[in-house]
């Protein structure tokens, strides 16, 4: 009957968003710029490792195993000092991550067989970039053992390793799946609040609500068109990360964008859940913000590994829909996996959606009497 | 002077009417500050381990054993078959695989040489380096074990005796090194944030319009704006402070009243990105979005997640134009490390320099825009 003023609303909403061509520009660079950072400046490799070293007695020993360091790809020599008062103000200033400090009589010892001492003081304030530096510098200092005339005999076992669906540890390609699910829910949620808030704030709500069209379709014609954008952010996303970064993409497309849709509609649903408990603009922004986009960021997997989290907090992750939507997408995307693997996460993103849709139309039946 | 006094009430009034804004940009960033601190960690807990053993052998047992015995993995299932192994990961029911090969124990004991085969699930992000590291230090002790069984003539070649110590983090606490770089987090987006909105809001409503034809300074009218602001940002920080001196015992070696002069100096920078944002924006949720991807790129630049250090050399040089990362580097040095003004002068310094040129720039781009 009104599918007419239905069409005609979703115009208007189109020239709504077309006409803000600052917000418009920030919401599809934004994703792209993302990509950017996280495809070239971010990584958690740590490399240029500075040393400082303390040699109260410098003897062939030290020296070759210093040389060790300068030589390493990875270790860079900053200092090189008789006593140990050296390190503290480097380490204070940051201008030194690890100080390997020799005890005197090194050469000697390696001769004589006694054990040979060595001290490594990490600056551990960053606990894992401290653990992988020590055990950088472990392996240096192995590697020089190995090779002294008297070393054989030793039981050695190697290890052969394999980082299984991402190889080279690149953050772009843990990084693309949950950048999906971001882009997703700034759209879905974050728009929607405030959009549908912003009538309210003006009182066009009002005028809407006198409208022949019903709550459903206000809501509908609210919803599409940021759907479209959403979609047109994750393609330019997927598109920059497959072409610049080349950013496995090994399971099935369809299945990502069905799953999309699903993630889609729960984040819909919640901004207009959100539009419709608060009161102004400001409220609906600060309110999606801090309920939705920031637990898609850091309760999601996204960033920090769920498994890392406090037992407490580990549960809680359930309730965040894009912690399910980021072990989906990169399932498909890393693994190649599809639904044998991943239904019963899909599961939960159609129940979460099915329940907060049912929520969010009832919710804004009762604004309108 | 008396003005400027009386645009001060103005705004505190202003500010404090609305209850429900000052109760959510005082009170949510703290319930941020214990849920983020806790959840902003990549601290590696014990990893779950499928052990693919073909050997069946007293040794290929026991480095099973010692993997287990460090508490650091914990293995939920074993058989001979890789292909098993390897659906168990895809499914994300284990986190590393560890395959040792048929005749493992007879090639130690012949060749004194075997390869153990790790597979780490590498899609959850950092940990998989650390996971593998730890792996990588277990074995190799067992190896010396072995070595002193198997091989006691040995005995004579020369041994290291290499100790390990973690300064400032001895017990390698991941919170204690988060906690600071999220407080910076918090006031930057209260901070920026509330600025940029603040003002847009007046344009909105057109009671911009009305100041700027008073006899109204610009100076003084964008001091009244910013310093209610400024000290709401820094009684957040007192507040997260004591969230994570009490709560989550942080510990805090170094002068106090230093780290709130380093904010006091930030805040200038990040009240002046707010206030230049304000003046490109028209509407609240243009001023939100601005405020919202310069602070993300921002944050994500600033070291507070991924180690700066780790970052190409190009992308090295632009964070030094990020005030975040000098602050967040201040607090982590001061509160982790004691450090004193000596030692973070360089990022004071940086500090400043922006502060002064985002503020003049601001208020510049204010006067074309608005008067």
């Amino acid at each position: 009957m009104n599918g007419g003023a239905l069409r005609a609303f979703i115009v208007k909403e189109i020239r709504h968003i077309l006409r803000d061509r600052q917000t418009l520009t920030i919401l599809l660079l934004m994703p792209l710029v993302q990509v950017v950072l996280f495809g070239f400046a971010l990584r958690s490799d740590v490399r240029n490792i500075r040393v400082a070293v303390v040699d109260p007695a410098p003897d062939y020993a030290t020296v070759a195993l210093r040389n060790r360091f300068t030589t390493s790809s990875r270790f860079n020599v900053v200092a090189v000092a008789r006593t140990r008062e050296v390190i503290e103000p480097l380490f204070r200033r940051g201008e030194a991550d690890i100080a390997l400090i020799f005890a005197p009589g090194f050469g000697n010892d390696i001769a004589s067989t006694e054990p040979a001492r060595l001290l490594l003081a990490v600056d551990a304030s960053d606990p894992n970039t401290g653990t992988v530096i020590q055990s950088y510098a472990r392996a240096v200092i192995a590697s020089y053992a190995a090779e002294l005339p008297a070393a054989r005999g030793g039981v050695q076992i190697a290890t052969r390793t394999r980082m299984r669906f991402n190889p080279t540890l690149e953050s772009v390609n843990l990084f693309v799946p949950g950048l999906i699910a971001l882009v997703l829910t700034l759209v879905s949620a974050l728009m929607t609040a405030v959009s549908l808030s912003r009538e309210k704030e003006r009182g066009t709500l009002e005028v809407l609500l006198v409208s022949p069209l019903r709550p459903v379709q206000i809501i509908v014609g609210k919803v599409l068109p940021y759907l479209g954008l959403a979609f047109a952010n994750v393609l330019t996303a997927l598109l920059a990360a497959w072409l610049v970064f080349h950013v496995p993409f090994r399971g099935s497309l369809l299945l990502l964008l069905a799953e999309s849709v699903v993630y889609a509609l729960v984040s819909l649903a919640l901004g207009v859940l959100i539009a419709a408990r608060t009161s102004s603009q400001r409220a609906a922004m600060l309110a999606a913000m801090l309920g939705t986009m920031l637990p898609s960021t850091l309760l999601s997997g996204m960033i920090f590994p769920i498994a890392s989290m406090p037992a407490w907090l580990s549960p809680v992750t359930n309730i965040v829909p894009a912690r399910w939507f980021i072990v989906i997408a990169r399932g498909i995307m890393l693994k190649g996996v599809g639904l044998p693997y991943l239904w019963r996460e899909s599961l939960v993103l159609v129940v979460m959606a099915l329940v907060l849709m049912g929520a969010a139309v009832r919710s804004f039946t009762p604004r309108l009497a | 002077m008396r003005t400027l006094r009386f645009l001060l009430r103005k705004e505190f009034l202003q500010i404090f009417r609305d209850r429900f804004m000052v109760g959510l940009s005082i009170v949510m960033p703290l319930v941020q500050l214990l849920i983020l601190s806790s959840a902003a960690t990549f601290e590696v807990k014990s990893a779950t381990v499928y052990v693919v053993d073909r050997d069946h052998s007293a040794t290929s047992r026991g480095l099973v054993a010692r993997l287990q015995a460090s508490r650091r993995f914990l293995v939920v299932s074993a058989s001979p078959s890789m292909q098993l192994a390897d659906e168990a990961m895809l499914a994300r029911r284990v986190a590393m695989i560890v395959g040792i090969p048929i005749d493992f124990e007879r090639d130690i004991v012949r060749t004194h040489s075997a390869t153990v085969q790790l597979v780490l699930n590498a899609e959850d992000g950092a940990t998989a380096g650390v996971t593998q590291s730890y792996a990588a230090q277990i074995i190799a002790a067992y190896a010396r074990e072995l070595g002193a069984d198997i091989a006691p003539t040995a005995r004579s070649a020369p041994t290291f005796e290499i100790r390990a110590r973690g300064w400032y983090n001895p017990e390698l606490r991941y919170r204690d090194y988060m906690v600071p770089g999220i407080l910076v987090q918090l006031v930057t987006v209260v901070g920026t944030l509330l600025t940029a909105m603040n003002i847009v809001r007046e344009k909105e409503i057109g009671t911009l319009d009305q100041l700027s034809v008073t006899p109204l300074s610009r100076g003084v009218f964008i001091a009244a704006k910013l310093i209610p602001l400024w000290l709401i940002a820094l009684l957040e920080l007192a507040l997260g402070l004591l969230v994570a001196r009490f709560v989550f015992h942080v510990p805090m070696l170094g002068s106090i009243p230093l780290v709130f002069g380093a904010a006091g100096l930030y805040l200038i920078a990040a009240l002046g990105i707010g206030l230049f944002v304000s003046t490109l924006a028209s509407t609240q949720q243009q001023a939100m979005f601005v405020t919202f991807f310069i602070v993300m790129i921002y944050l994500l630049m600033s070291g507070l997640f991924t180690p700066i250090r780790s970052m190409p050399e190009w992308a090295q040089w632009i964070t030094q134009v990020n005030p975040v990362k000098h602050f967040i580097g201040i607090m982590r040095a001061v509160l982790l490390k004691g450090a004193g003004v000596g030692d973070v002068l360089q990022p004071l310094a940086a500090l400043a320099v922006f502060g002064a040129v985002v503020l003049t720039l601001a208020v510049r781009q204010y006067g074309r825009r608005a008067g």
